[in-house]
């Protein structure tokens, strides 16, 4: 394997990074949605939320991949292949980050949110200032766990056609007739790129459970 | 190009759906049985607490903790001929599917070791058992029910994985449908039809799984 191979195996690894972080961002706000949705109280929002993270959470991200890839231009949505891939992402992570914020909101002792409510503040202050401050620092451990599950997920995207690392990793070895040998070199990019997340991970995860 | 949603031409090909979710469902109790027994052996080898074996174990689960299951299926589908063995690629899948699941499974049953008490060990050690007994006979089985529901959600998502085995066509039901979408052209169809399929395979997974355990795990505890 020359340089030039590396560096195409790296011009992937951008398109990883960037589909990552597409995903990732976005699903940040729309998952804060789902968790909202998921704890409301209303049976309409509940069930729509649980609903929506039962989907995801119970079919593979490959067939969520294909869905979105091939559903978005039935609905009138004639998008370029990286933002439809990204949408599916998106909307994956919704739904795992939607269940993760759902479980710290609800990990926060119910008498914080009764004492707001007898003090007179309403939903959005108690959840602004009270709730959510509380459960972003539970959900730290789970969610940078979630963000090596994305990573790695985005490998799916090759299965669509889209050029990122995995599918650098395929072309590169169909050139070179060395599978053996790239796809150990992807692998240790892979490695490389999620190791240290998921030792900050364990680590804050110890840390909260000592700190209990 | 018709672009009406039409379900009838992926419905009609009933039968390949149905046996591709028959291979889907070979696997991926072939992998939970495969990755059960290398989840108990890397544990029981982690509390041998021998410094070479307990790193070769953490590497093992750290590599497959921080790597894509597509590159490791990859790895493991062109590396087995160049240690001259030969799997058909169903046997490949099941073989990757066990190792990544049992990696996974190995962090999770050590937790449950972890949280048997202490006096199972000594009570152990006190009957005269050695370790490795002691381990088999009295700390395995309450270490396992402690930890069967994350056990349980882990093989769920290893049944979820069996869909990326298409890669290496593998005929399960991810490759049917794809075959399908080839001769049909109908691709949203076909992959709805076949999510809904998996949603049902998932439900079922874990139906099955909380079955088993409660016939594992119904003994009396007090």
């Amino acid at each position: 394997m020359s340089l030039t191979d590396f560096a195409f195996l790296l011009g992937g690894l951008k398109w990883t990074l960037g589909l990552t972080a597409l995903g990732f961002i976005s699903g940040i706000p729309l998952g804060f949605l789902v968790a909202l949705a998921r704890t409301s109280g209303s049976a309409v929002l509940m069930t729509l939320a649980r609903g929506w993270i039962g989907l995801f959470q119970g079919t593979p991200l490959l067939m969520q991949l294909f869905v979105i890839y091939f559903g978005l231009p039935l609905l009138g949505l004639r998008v370029p292949a990286w933002l439809a891939v990204g949408i599916a992402f998106a909307a994956h992570a919704s739904a795992y980050l939607g269940d993760i914020w759902r479980g710290a909101i609800q990990a926060v002792p119910a008498g914080q949110s009764e004492a707001c409510h007898a003090l007179g503040l309403g939903y959005a202050a108690t959840m602004k200032d009270v709730v959510a401050p509380q459960a972003f620092k539970l959900s730290i451990p789970a969610t940078v766990g979630f963000l090596v599950q994305l990573i790695k997920g985005t490998s799916l995207a090759a299965i669509v056609g889209f050029v990122e690392l995995s599918r650098s990793g395929q072309m590169l070895s169909n050139m070179l007739y060395q599978p053996l040998l790239v796809f150990s070199v992807v692998a240790a990019l892979y490695f490389v790129l999620c190791w240290p997340i998921s030792i900050v991970g364990d680590r804050l995860e110890r840390r909260m459970q000592v700190s209990r | 190009m018709d672009s009406s949603l039409n379900f009838a031409p992926v419905l009609e090909r009933w039968p390949e759906l149905l046996s591709g979710l028959g291979y889907t469902v070979t696997i991926a109790l072939s992998g939970m049985a495969l990755a059960l027994v290398i989840g108990v052996l890397g544990v029981a080898v982690r509390r041998l607490n021998e410094p070479v074996s307990t790193f070769l174990v953490r590497a093992f689960v750290e590599i497959i903790r921080n790597t894509p299951f597509l590159v490791q299926i990859f790895l493991i589908f062109f590396a087995l001929p160049f240690l001259g063995i030969r799997l058909s690629p169903a046997v490949t899948a099941i073989v990757a599917l066990g190792l990544n699941g049992g990696a996974y499974a190995i962090e999770i049953i050590r937790g449950g070791v972890d949280a048997v008490p202490k006096g199972q060990w000594e009570a152990g050690h006190a009957l005269g058992l050695r370790p490795s007994e002691t381990f088999r006979v009295i700390v395995l089985k309450p270490a396992l029910r402690a930890i069967y529901p994350s056990l349980s959600s882990q093989f769920v998502l290893l049944t979820l994985n069996t869909a990326i085995c298409t890669s290496i066509s593998v005929m399960e039901l991810t490759s049917a449908g794809q075959r399908i979408e080839d001769e049909t052209f109908r691709s949203f169809e076909v992959y709805f039809t076949i999510m809904g399929i998996y949603l049902l395979l998932s439900l079922a997974v874990m139906t099955m799984l909380n079955f088993v355990g409660r016939l594992s795990f119904s003994y009396p505890t007090k």
